[in-house]
């Protein structure tokens, strides 16, 4: 599917055709280079390598350096994209003009970390009262049963680290792409603070 | 962020002079279906709510005895001219002690002489 690499940029309010306000995430999309492509024949699948943000010549180590083609400066961000619908070749910059008709994105992101936390915040969990006698106030509760199993289970909810994780929000709508100033304005929000990479994609589960 | 400032100022408008405590005429286009027609509100602006690209006011009327309010969104697109009929000489700038008044006492006097820019400034749409 087409996908490009941006950068969130933060949130603002458009109006859109109806003169309603919508709130909108503005994500800036620089020059994605493709730096290499995969086939069935020679991989088992078929995807397009992305790069974007070039980076200082010290940083860069020769091993590094050796998976760019030549004629290509070896970029920050790599990303790979299976079944690119668009017929590119190595070397070329894609702009964000690629999504022009395109009506609805999933953008695919890390959240915001938000540390260390409590099962009412994590899991939702309603917590005990916390007045009238009540000595139960944002704990966990039970964990399991007793003599049998005698074990907690698996995957039991419980406090611990929250956010900073991949998240995709599906089907948020494209309310403009500008390809000359190199954005594109989303319906809603996207994970992830401001300026952190996103990844956007067509919608997977809307039919173009 | 530089993005967002030019986003917010594509959609910005220029704003009239409002001030709580003015009567305006408000023409908002309305769509019915496919026709779109303007429709003209008329009442005392009682309050004034800056929030950058969704700064809204509220304007209040009595339609047959029936205290009506509507809420604007000022950069609306939908908004064709906001007219500001009179100038009214108010010491605040939230009017919702109007609300309970009724009579002379909902009177808000003129602010004769006006303000300046002058009274009839008319915000053409852009």
């Amino acid at each position: 599917m087409l996908a490009l690499i941006g950068k969130k940029i933060g949130m603002t309010q458009v109006f859109d055709e109806t003169g309603r306000l919508s709130p909108a995430t503005v994500i800036a999309v620089e020059a994605n280079t493709v730096i290499g492509r995969k086939t069935e024949e020679k991989d088992g699948y078929n995807a397009v390598i992305l790069g974007v943000q070039d980076m200082k010549k010290v940083r860069v180590t020769k091993p590094f350096a050796g998976q760019f083609p030549e004629g290509v400066a070896p970029k920050k961000v790599v990303r790979e994209m299976r079944d690119f619908p668009a017929q590119v070749e190595v070397g070329q910059a894609l702009g964000v003009d690629l999504f022009n008709g395109t009506r609805f994105v999933d953008v695919v992101a890390t959240s915001k970390g938000k540390g260390f936390q409590g099962v009412v915040k994590r899991w939702g969990f309603g917590g005990g009262r916390n007045t009238h006698g009540s000595k139960f106030h944002r704990e966990p509760g039970s964990t399991g049963q007793s003599t049998y199993p005698h074990k907690s289970f698996k995957n039991v909810k419980l406090p611990g680290h929250m956010g900073h994780e991949r998240v995709t929000v599906q089907n948020l709508k494209v309310l403009r792409v500008d390809a000359e100033n190199g954005f594109i304005v989303i319906r809603g929000a996207v994970p992830g603070p401001r300026n952190a990479l996103v990844v956007v994609r067509s919608a997977v589960k809307k039919a173009k | 962020m530089d993005l967002i400032k030019k986003l917010n100022a594509e959609q910005a408008k220029d704003l009239p002079d409002v001030k709580a405590g003015d009567t305006v005429r408000v023409h908002f286009k309305i769509v019915e279906g496919r026709t779109e027609r303007v429709q003209v509100y008329e009442g005392l602006v009682i309050a004034i709510k800056n929030a950058g690209l969704s700064r809204t006011f509220t304007v209040r009327k009595n339609s047959y005895g029936v205290g009506v309010e509507r809420v604007f969104p000022m950069h609306s697109p939908r908004i064709d001219k906001i007219e500001v009929v009179r100038c009214g000489k108010v010491r605040r700038g939230k009017l919702y002690y109007i609300r309970e008044k009724i009579g002379k006492k909902a009177k808000i006097k003129e602010l004769l002489g006006g303000r300046k820019p002058p009274v009839r400034s008319q915000a053409a749409q852009a």
